[in-house]
């Protein structure tokens, strides 16, 4: 069930390169996309049965990260099937420097999705810090191509950008591997596996400096790819310059299988009665981004720009709550899941509105409720969600982490916390609503402009599900969050 | 002094020698060497339990790091019709300095650390952190894309020596995991390079400064 989940959208992406009809290769990424989610859906009836003796098995956090990354490829799969359809063998026109540029062909493009999904997907299911490692480091190599879908020279930017501060940055990781390995290697004792089950049974044996070392290397290294600042130099110009649907991918699922990679070091460092120390740095880091992602939020002239400085910010809220112990480790679960959809419902949007106005300056959109109302509205419920105005689920999950920094007795983080959710607030209501508001100028109001049903459908169905994630999480979602919790808090 | 003390000398040397280099293909070319030589390292390491695993780990290290990747920027470098210099921030003299610098830190750092009696050698911990460190400083050092390739694979080594000496713990699977990844990577980054050349007539990275707030 494991391998079948991994290899499917793996030989499909390995297909798609060698199809020659862009029909039969786009039914092929919306079909892998449909039977992926129809498995994962089976796993959280039966738990899959583990593979290779141990180190791909599906656990509470794996099938948590899994549905995300499953679920948001779904909804973006119907989109860049629109999208790859609307875009399909013709020059475009850039909208910043109006030079004319090719589009990257797209066979590759589909088959690097695949194959991105494939890498997904193992890096959720691997319970083997190398084999994690192996898959964290291929996410960053299938998605490096969809960043460069538009050939021009700010998407080459961005992808050289993004594949050498990434592939340095998960360098660093391997050698926290080799670190936990030598962790894990009791003097005059046998070695044992560097399996998560492994090492939580096993982890009053793990020797602590090396232990400590291996922690602050996978923060640096999987953090990189998390974009926790000050590691977070990649994220806008990559999340600005890729396809809308491939931003949403990236800012959706890619950031939360780092996050799964810092989490299954915080359960060991938890395990081996390190975990005040693993949350010390959880806290510095999140405080650092929220504060980074304010400043850069305040006065930022580009949406897709203020989207990832978003995501900046929006890690950090979920690095912080894991500092906080099991309370704060429950928001910041339901905090990424809520994230990873209203996020990538935005960035679809995004798309939309680029298509539209043919800018991506915050200034130069007007009246977006009346040139394109679907897209508008939607916009701002978005708006709604992300800054976590109730009834989105993002109220819920900020609300829960800003409790348990209370209720710990750490005032002033939860002080911080609100000054930067409130600067942010601030920041994003006048880009928001200076877009949706007003007269929309000549480009944007003409009959070419209509919103298409691919458009439309994926964005509002990813709005309607992190309503309903705030009006109440359903039990089963709650049980999986409660049994990861508990693993990231101090045992009683 | 043991065959392994001769690679990690090497290994030192052609770090430094990386440091001090002006021309692009002279740098290649010692990256070349330097991945040739630590393909040698698991064999000569573990001498005592020889094995099938090593011996293929060593035979993909060396294809791939003394063969595949040199040929392959040699030909991302040949279609950028520029100046074949390294173009540095830093100097040459001040670089290798620093790499003399980076390398006694590196050994007085691990003098302080609890290292495993299952490394092979005693220097092997200090001579990897000397290439981590000296693939960063590449990398920050030079203008050139292929050089901040280089710098990568070189950073790529130091964590490589490093788990060489942890063999017994890492198992045939992840490793070659690992390989095929810097594999990909290396090709990955080659393309691009090549694209930068074509959009740009140059693969001066100094130039890819659109993108910022």
């Amino acid at each position: 069930m494991i391998l079948v989940l991994v290899f499917l959208p793996l030989l499909a992406g390995l297909a798609a390169f060698a199809l020659r009809s862009p029909a039969v290769r786009r039914g092929l990424l919306i079909g892998t996309a449909l039977v992926h989610a129809a498995l994962t859906a089976i796993c959280w009836k039966t738990t899959p049965g583990a593979a290779l003796g141990g180190w791909l098995a599906l656990d509470a956090a794996g099938l948590l990260f899994l549905s995300i990354t499953s679920g948001l490829f779904l909804v973006a799969s119907f989109y860049a099937a629109g999208y790859l359809g609307q875009q399909a063998n013709k020059h475009t026109t850039d909208v910043e420097e109006g030079m004319l540029f090719d589009n990257a062909p797209e066979a590759v493009f589909i088959g690097c999705l695949l194959l991105f999904l494939a890498t997904m997907t193992l890096v959720t299911v691997s319970q083997h810090f190398g084999l994690l490692w192996v898959a964290v480091e291929a996410t960053t190599l299938a998605s490096a191509p969809l960043i460069y879908f538009h050939r021009h020279h700010r998407s080459l930017e961005a992808t050289w950008k993004y594949l050498l501060v990434c592939s340095v940055g998960i360098a660093l990781a391997l050698l926290a591997c080799f670190f936990l390995g030598v962790a894990a290697t009791p003097p005059n004792g046998e070695g044992f596996p560097l399996v998560l089950t492994e090492l939580v049974a096993k982890a009053q044996q793990l020797q602590t400096p090396w232990l400590k070392a291996a922690c602050l290397l996978f923060f640096v290294g999987y953090g990189t790819k998390m974009g926790l600042a000050p590691l977070h130099t990649w994220l806008p110009d990559a999340h600005s310059e890729a396809p809308s649907v491939v931003s949403a991918l990236l800012s959706g699922a890619v950031l939360n299988c780092a996050f799964l990679g810092l989490v299954r070091v915080q359960q060991v460092c938890v395990a081996a009665g390190l975990g005040a120390f693993g949350r010390d740095v959880w806290v510095l880091l999140g405080l650092v981004s929220l504060v980074v992602g304010a400043v850069f939020i305040i006065g930022q002239t580009d949406y897709k720009r203020l989207l990832a400085y978003s995501s900046v910010e929006n890690m950090g809220i979920i690095a912080l709550g894991v500092g906080l112990g099991s309370a704060g480790a429950f928001g910041a679960m339901l905090h990424a899941v809520n994230h990873a959809i209203a996020k990538a419902m935005l960035f679809l949007l995004s798309g939309n509105i680029l298509a539209h106005y043919q800018t991506k300056n915050i200034a130069q959109v007007r009246g977006l409720l009346s040139a394109a109302p679907v897209t508008g509205v939607l916009w701002v419920a978005g708006f709604l969600a992300i800054t976590g105005t109730p009834p989105f689920g993002l109220f819920l999950s900020k609300f829960t982490i800003l409790k348990a920094a209370i209720d710990g007795g750490r005032t002033w983080i939860g002080i911080m916390f609100l000054v930067s959710l409130g600067v942010i607030f601030i920041g994003m209501t006048t880009a928001f609503f200076g877009m949706a508001q007003g007269v929309p100028d000549k480009v944007a109001s003409g009959p070419a402009n209509r919103d298409r049903w691919w458009q439309i459908a994926p964005p509002a169905v990813l709005g309607l599900l992190v309503l309903w994630l705030g009006l109440a999480v359903p039990g089963p979602l709650n049980n999986v969050l409660r049994q990861i919790a508990a693993t990231l808090g101090d045992a009683p | 002094m043991n065959n392994t003390n001769i690679i990690l000398v090497l290994v030192v040397l052609t770090n430094l020698k990386l440091l001090g280099s002006s021309r692009l293909g002279a740098s290649i070319r010692v990256v070349a060497m330097q991945g040739v030589v630590l393909g040698l390292l698991p064999v000569l390491a573990h001498t005592n339990e020889l094995s099938l695993r090593y011996a293929v780990l060593a035979a993909g290290t060396i294809a791939l790091k003394g063969i595949v990747f040199p040929w392959f920027l040699f030909r991302a470098v040949r279609e950028a019709e520029v100046t074949r210099e390294v173009e540095p921030y830093v100097g040459y003299v001040t670089s290798l300095l620093a790499g003399v610098m980076i390398l006694a830190v590196s050994f007085w750092m691990c003098e302080r650390l609890p290292m495993p009696e299952t490394l092979a050698s005693s220097w092997l911990a200090p001579v990897a952190f000397f290439s981590i460190f000296a693939g960063l400083f590449l990398i920050v050092s030079r203008k050139r894309a292929v050089n901040q390739v280089l710098g990568f694979l070189v950073l790529e080594n130091g964590v490589y020596t490093f788990g060489v000496g942890l063999a017994p713990h890492t198992s045939l699977l992840v490793e070659a995991g690992v390989l095929l990844d810097v594999f990909v990577a290396v090709f990955v980054m080659g393309i691009t390079i090549f694209h930068i050349n074509r959009e740009f007539d140059h693969i001066e990275t100094n130039r890819l400064s659109t993108l910022k707030d």
